[in-house]
């Protein structure tokens, strides 16, 4: 029987308060070289926000797992920091302020989630319901007119007024949920019918049915909104959620096979997709850094001019980082575009290093695979599924950032989880760790005490 | 602020990051080395939560249960006094998800000493050894016990 580790969590949120408000501390001194001033109210502020989370989460989910709380207390906080200390250089559209403020706006997300969901595998009823509002606020942007929801080339937002948010974001949450409801009805049918062929499995051409629906929504995204990272993110979601639900790895091969065709495609026929490849392979080359005679002209004669200045940019930044950072508050990280939204973790590269990276990214793995462990622990097939769909969602998404910063993958545009700035992204994932901690307490959770009373036994079936 | 200080203070930084790390490993260790059902032992300032069981048990008698076949293979359950239900119903001690095993198929209590298996009127019946069990018969140590494709077994 698991324990529920109460004292633990408490002590591990407490360092998590302390590391956030030491970086703090440290980026003050760094660049004014004085403690800043507001590192008491932002310190009790944070610890507050998350005594607040914690006891919530100790009163509605007490078996709830101990290490997710304080990790993403911990990578949030940092992500603040690096916004606080970009704010600081200045750098235009860094608002530490806001992130904070949204971040305590995600703390009442998790908390109302945790309080109004007391039984996750309510969300099964809604599994239609969360595909219809998945499928409508993933095309919002795109129907919208481009002067309320394109910024910087990609279609994502809706912007009213001063306001804006990223529909997406929540999109990709209900479409987990939405994939999880499905699978759970539909799997038997995907894991068992087909015939083999050499080494694998193949399931039957009718069944392929699902799997082409969300393909083509996923194309759909890239071409309608251009945004390479939603399309990707939802796609490899739903192969790997259709992976644990029917344990068949045709279904990977297959959807590897047709993500990698239509993205070829794509990227013969749409520029913006075409460009990024083009990036990708070669962001040394003068044209693409933006540095060649022909991008000096003003315009630039080249429409590929510059394509890749901002990933160049961030693996500079990498390497003056090296093995132990430059310290906080002693990088340069303002000199990469967007540093503190999609390039966050660059910013973080030079400041913390190799080194820092590693105990980050250990960070998010160790978040994930919490997740994981809730999804293996789950009794039911459903919350498996949920679980584990939720965890490799995070997953990926990092994956997937953290692999076009560092240009392994393509550059997409995808929010750092619990880093960048933005509230739609902050929000969002604040609810799926509260549905991961609503699915690791009801797992860990010990099973009711098996009927006592002889000869009084009574079956109730429920 | 001197660069001496300011290196002092990254590497620090970077250490208790690390130190964060290795604590929140060192908090899941239970789950990467032991079972998820037992812990490998007891930790550090949590007290055995029931010491009243330990005095009683006596050489002979059974202390674990241990699936041997069936998808739930290896996993352990720790035998206290409490009876240990098998079945589909998410409310069973093991819960089995296996088409030939019932809501709610058997039960294993301690009596005296002994632990008896008792079928719950499951519909494909559960074995012990070769032999149907149709009235609650004690389980000697070792002896595979069958329900549906899962086979459990008394361990000491």
């Amino acid at each position: 029987m698991p324990a529920k580790r109460r004292m633990a969590q408490l002590v591990m949120l407490a360092v998590a308060v302390l590391i956030v408000m030491g970086a703090y501390a440290n980026v003050g001194l760094a660049m004014n070289g004085e403690v800043p001033s507001g590192m008491l109210t932002y310190g009790l502020g944070l610890g507050g926000l998350m005594l607040a989370a914690y006891l919530v989460l100790a009163k509605f989910a007490p078996w709830a797992d101990p290490l997710i709380l304080p990790l993403v207390t911990l990578i949030n906080g940092l992500g603040c920091v690096m916004i606080f200390r970009l704010e600081s250089v200045p750098m235009a559209g860094a608002s530490s302020n806001s992130q904070i403020m949204w971040t305590a706006l995600g703390v009442v997300m998790f908390s109302v989630t945790l309080v109004v969901l007391r039984d996750h595998r309510m969300l099964q009823r809604l599994t239609y319901t969360a595909g219809a509002v998945g499928l409508v606020l993933l095309a919002i942007p795109a129907v919208l007119p481009g002067s309320l929801s394109e910024v910087q080339g990609a279609k994502i937002w809706i912007r009213i007024g001063g306001f804006s948010i990223q529909p997406g974001e929540f999109a990709k949450l209900a479409l987990v949920v939405f994939f999880a409801g499905y699978l759970v009805a539909k799997r038997d049918v995907l894991a068992l019918a087909g015939r083999r062929l050499l080494f694998i499995d193949l399931p039957r051409a009718r069944d392929l049915g699902p799997i082409l629906v969300t393909w083509g929504l996923s194309l759909l995204v890239l071409v309608f909104e251009k945004d390479l990272g939603t399309s990707l993110l939802l796609f490899g979601t739903f192969i790997a959620m259709i992976y644990i639900a029917t344990q068949r790895t045709s279904w990977v091969l297959i959807g590897v096979l047709l993500f990698v065709g239509g993205a070829f495609v794509a990227g013969q026929l749409f520029d913006h997709v075409g460009a990024r490849f083009s990036a990708w392979l070669d962001p040394g080359s003068p044209i693409f850094y933006g540095n060649a005679p022909v991008c000096l002209e003003d315009p630039p004669g080249d429409p590929l001019c510059s394509k890749s200045y901002q990933i160049m940019q961030g693996l500079f930044g990498f390497g003056a980082g090296g093995i132990l950072g430059t310290g906080l508050g002693q990088g340069h990280p303002e000199l990469i575009p967007l540093s503190f939204s999609d390039f966050i973790f660059a910013a973080t590269g030079e400041e913390l290093g190799l080194t820092g990276l590693m105990a980050l990214l250990m960070m998010y793995a160790l978040l994930v695979e919490r997740g994981l462990r809730s999804s293996i622990a789950a009794r039911d097939p459903y919350s498996k599924l949920l679980a584990g769909g939720l965890s490799f969602i995070l997953a990926w998404q990092v994956f997937i950032i953290v692999g076009g910063v560092t240009n392994l993958i393509p550059l997409t545009g995808l929010v750092t989880p619990f880093m960048s700035q933005g509230g739609s992204a902050l929000l969002a994932n604040w609810i799926l760790i509260a549905l991961l901690v609503r699915m690791s307490d009801s797992a860990r959770k010990p099973p009711p005490q098996a009927i006592q009373n002889e000869g009084m036994t009574q079956v109730f079936q429920r | 602020m001197s660069e001496l200080t300011l290196l002092l203070i990254r590497l620090a930084f970077l250490a208790a990051l690390w130190f964060f790390v290795i604590a929140a490993v060192g908090v899941i260790r239970t789950d990467l080395f032991g079972s998820s059902t037992a812990p490998a032992g007891p930790r550090k300032g949590i007290r055995p939560a029931k010491p009243a069981a330990k005095p009683k048990s006596k050489k002979g008698e059974p202390r674990q249960l241990v699936v041997t076949g069936g998808p739930l293979q290896g996993t352990t359950i720790n035998l206290t006094e409490t009876p240990i239900t098998i079945g589909r119903a998410n409310d069973a001690t093991l819960v089995v998800s296996d088409d030939y095993a019932s809501s709610r198929h058997a039960r294993l209590f301690p009596q005296d000493g002994q632990w008896i298996v008792e079928d719950l009127g499951s519909t494909n019946g559960t074995y012990l050894d070769r032999s149907k069990v149709t009235r609650p018969t004690p389980v000697p140590l070792g002896v595979p016990i069958r329900v549906g494709k899962t086979v459990i077994e008394l361990r000491k």
